[in-house]
């Protein structure tokens, strides 16, 4: 059973309202639905707003309720269904941990108890700061580099504790990390190098 | 048109139809939760499987449309198995909190279980628990017992036309409730706990006051309002404990509002149980011969000018025709229905009716409301023309105040001078009007009430006549009561006779010393203070404004307490049934006007109720018609004059205290208090 934080009314603000640019790119997917069934863009709206804000606030689902003529239970039915939503503050840096079989075969016990010594949380919780919020996924489908953590929209693969530690310290450095495996394989390439199509053949193939 | 074979009966069906439709054709019973036949289909309970041949596995039959030469059964081992299995699932989560559950006895789940539930569990784990929700003063909510059959969220926002109940999170977290825990903002609340198939939401005013086998079911009629809602009331000994809707069709489909389902708390507070006299100021205990014998001494040193009567909303035919002929037989001509002082005119019925009757407005393609608001004035007339809408293709107006009706609609202004313009073709909705094929407007009391209301009644069947309303086998021009007794009423010509004052002219007449006693028959909206010196004798069943004012108080019985005839704003004749005896000494009204009559030595010629009811038929014969509508022929009627150009005023204050046992009513207060003035939502819940 999962348990989603969903803010209080004392920690939600009383206004929203999307900045231009922001404006803008919710016209531009409303407008991609013909008359009347504007209310089909209210999944890329959510998004938008939760981007703008680091999360959905209610003053935000009301305002693309108003904004797309939905009643405001309908764009609530909506923002509570999907997980990806969230209803409280989630933290500049969401760490969303995967702990499914692959990444727990391959050793997600210990990225997550290196990212709560590193952060100083548990699961679910968020930094007094508010920099880091930590959340365990199911599988992002990343299992090839097992284990591994998105935070925000970046993958990080094939950790170990030290590496976890390292992208942690790096973003509370305020430092970017670069996303990607971090053992400097590309992809998911083989760890021992290539085995197959080691060298480029342009001409293979032509006959 | 599908023909199909249910377990081995051939039925043909409307095309349409779902297979589900078909099994009931077939009297085959299908079990279900989630379906409702006046909501749309949403097939997620899955209680209603059954076996299709040729299909793989089984079917939702309330969500497979019926196809030519399909073969269902319904009674096969699958299909039982089937079953078994949803309900097994279903009561997983179900608490078994029954001994203490309001809906136990008449649970479907309950009910249901006994045919498909195992004799144990098997599931050993945690059930789900889930947090109540608030949704309202009316609603009391145990979440844990949702099945998450979606009828409630399907009902606001499809026959409410209120969507504010959803299912937030998914899965197992699925939860029913309002946004933010807003209490709901529909008259039609109370329906919520009808459509709930399990103990979820049920009704907070009745919470653990009875059990359905407890009480004594009487099949009756509304008199909230003009509707005439088919009611049945449930009393334990000499209490109602409740007021349901029956399925009427052509009334109130299978809905009440709000104020037809919990005003009847008010039954039991200020009530008038015994009579009173005015001695010294006060209105002090008497007996009945006494009180009669007071209101008879007055009355037998006055001439018939001197005296005159007005009935309330809440008088019923009988009381009014006996007070009628009483007055008759004292030469008085000084009788008025219309409280309100509606200045409609009562010769022609046809003036003064609903004409498209209610089921009638489904046939509508263009609608104009004039001077009203139906979701107040008739919740249920409301909710006929919002399920109309949509049915779609129909073009609605309204000239009056810009209220939310639940459904959109074309506001044309709100001024009275826009009556004229449609009537005489200058403004561009006549021509609506014209072109549509079963056109209907709708002229409410606000309207008719104002100083140019025959005007305006005569513009409106301007309107009628000039925009082509009124044609082979369709009358659209409807007039919209709000009060139950006022079309019964009118039926039976208590109105103004020759040379006889109306309600205005009454109120002078009492001013000014012409008119030395007036007869208030339960008439409490009117303007007290303005009775002046006049003797004034109320009967009724509460204590309310009119009482206040009295020098005797007859205390008469509430509509629950009287087998009496309604008329309702279609000119639908309905009887209602007593479903318990008026309190203490008060009696019933037609029977009090009686024993007065024998006080001041006039007799009325019935010794009961039958031949009461036969002198009403000599007086209206049409009333004879019990649950039917007779037509009104499309007679001339208004007096044609000057519209003023001046806007509508609301007609209710307050659509929860309009008449003395909605104010008598704690559970009404408390709504008035919340929705306020127009019923719109002042404070909620989640503001304490």
């Amino acid at each position: 059973m999962s348990h989603r934080p969903i803010a209080g009314p004392d920690a939600q603000p009383a206004h929203f309202a999307f900045s231009a640019e922001n404006l803008e790119k919710a016209n531009t997917h409303i407008a991609k639905y013909p008359a009347g069934k504007q209310a089909s863009a209210v999944m890329p709206l959510l998004d938008l707003a939760q981007r703008q804000e680091g999360w959905l606030t209610q003053a935000a689902v009301r305002v693309i309720g108003d904004m797309l003529q939905m009643p405001y239970i309908r764009v609530w039915e909506v923002a509570t269904f999907y997980t990806m939503y969230n209803l409280a503050p989630a933290g500049e840096h969401r760490v969303q941990v995967c702990t499914t079989t692959p990444c727990w075969l391959r050793g997600s016990d210990k990225i997550v108890s290196a990212c709560k010594k590193t952060l100083g949380i548990g699961l679910g919780d968020v930094t007094a700061d508010g920099k880091f919020g930590l959340t365990e996924v199911e599988c992002l489908g990343a299992c090839v580099n097992a284990p591994m953590v998105q935070i925000n929209d970046d993958f990080y693969e094939d950790l170990t504790e030290e590496s976890m530690t390292a992208i942690l310290e790096a973003l509370q450095r305020g430092e970017s990390p670069k996303p990607g495996p971090q053992t400097g394989r590309t992809s998911s390439e083989p760890l021992g190098g290539l085995t197959s199509l080691t060298t480029l053949d342009a001409g293979a193939g032509d006959d | 048109m599908p023909t199909l074979t249910v377990d081995g009966i051939q039925v043909t069906v409307e095309p349409g139809s779902t297979v589900l439709q078909a099994c009931e054709a077939a009297g085959k019973e299908i079990p279900r939760f989630c379906y409702h036949e006046r909501l749309s289909i949403a097939g997620n309970c899955r209680m209603c499987l059954v076996e299709q041949e040729k299909a793989p596995k089984p079917i939702a039959s309330c969500a497979m449309p019926a196809a030519d030469n399909m073969v269902i059964k319904t009674d096969t081992p699958l299909v039982k198995k089937a079953r078994k299995g949803v309900m097994e699932f279903l009561l997983i989560n179900h608490p078994l909190d029954c001994p203490i559950c309001d809906q136990g006895g008449e649970c479907d789940l309950q009910d249901q279980a006994v045919g498909y539930g195992l004799d144990h569990s098997r599931y050993d784990e945690n059930k789900r628990a889930v947090q109540d929700k608030y949704m309202g003063p009316l609603i009391k909510t145990i979440m844990t017992r949702c099945i998450h059959c979606t009828r409630c969220v399907r009902f606001a926002a499809e026959v409410a036309g209120t969507p504010e109940i959803g299912a937030v999170f998914r899965g197992e977290d699925m939860q029913i409730t309002t946004y933010l825990e807003h209490a709901v903002t529909t008259e039609m609340a109370g329906n919520l706990v009808d459509v709930c198939p399990v103990g979820a939401l049920t009704s907070a005013p009745y919470a653990f006051h009875a059990r359905p086998w407890e009480l004594r079911k009487t099949e009756s009629v509304d008199a909230m309002d003009a509707v005439g809602s088919n009611i049945r009331v449930d009393a334990r000994g000499t209490e109602v404990m409740r007021v349901l809707p029956r399925t009427n069709d052509n009334v109130n489909e299978e809905w009440i509002n709000d104020k037809t389902r919990y005003a009847v708390d008010g039954l039991k507070r200020r009530r008038l149980d015994r009579p009173y006299v005015r001695r010294d100021g006060r209105l002090q205990p008497a007996s009945w011969e006494e009180a009669l014998q007071t209101v008879a001494a007055r009355i037998q040193g006055l001439k018939g000018d001197e005296i005159a009567a007005i009935a309330g909303d809440l008088a019923c035919v009988e009381s009014m025709a006996a007070l009628k002929d009483l007055f008759g037989t004292l030469g008085s001509a000084n009788l008025d229905c219309r409280q309100d002082g509606s200045r409609i005119d009562p010769a022609q019925r046809a003036g003064w009716l609903f004409n498209s009757t209610i089921a009638g407005i489904e046939q509508a393609d263009a609608i104009l409301l004039i001077g009203t608001n139906p979701r107040h004035e008739a919740t249920l007339v409301n909710t006929r023309l919002r399920k109309r809408y949509l049915h779609g293709n129909v073009a609605i107006a309204l000239v009056g105040e810009g209220v939310d009706l639940t459904y959109p609609y074309e506001h044309l202004g709100n001024d009275a001078a826009l009556v004229q313009a449609i009537a005489d073709g200058s403004h561009p909705f006549a021509a609506t009007l014209k072109n549509a094929q079963r056109p209907m407007l709708i002229i409410g009391q606000a309207a008719l009430t104002r100083p140019d209301g025959a005007a305006l009644q005569a513009a409106a069947r301007a309107l009628a006549d000039n925009c082509g309303l009124v044609k082979d086998g369709w009358n659209g021009f409807n007039v919209l009561h709000d009060a139950a007794a006022r079309v019964g009423g009118l039926e039976i010509g208590f109105v103004p006779g020759e040379g006889g004052r109306d309600v205005a002219g009454i109120l002078d007449g009492a001013r000014s010393g012409a008119v030395k006693l007036v007869y208030l028959l339960g008439a409490d909206e009117i303007d007290t203070a303005g009775l002046g010196e006049a003797f004034v004798v109320y009967q009724g069943s509460h204590g309310d404004k009119g009482a206040h004012r009295a020098d005797v108080v007859l205390p008469g019985a509430a509509y629950t307490e009287k087998d009496a005839i309604w008329v309702n704003l279609e000119g639908r004749v309905q009887l209602g049934r007593r479903a318990a005896p008026p309190p203490g000494e008060a009696r019933e009204d037609w029977a009090i006007i009686r024993a007065l009559s024998g006080a001041v030595g006039q007799v009325l010629p019935y010794d009961d109720q039958r031949s009461l009811r036969r002198r009403i038929l000599e007086i209206a014969p049409h009333l004879a018609a019990v649950d039917q509508v007779t037509p009104a022929a499309w007679t001339p009627f208004g007096t044609a004059g000057q519209v003023a150009a001046t806007p509508f005023t609301p007609r209710f204050a307050d659509f929860w205290l309009t008449n003395p046992i909605a104010r008598a009513s704690a559970t009404m207060a408390k709504l008035s208090a919340m929705f306020g003035k127009k019923g719109e939502e002042k404070a909620t819940g989640t503001h304490g």
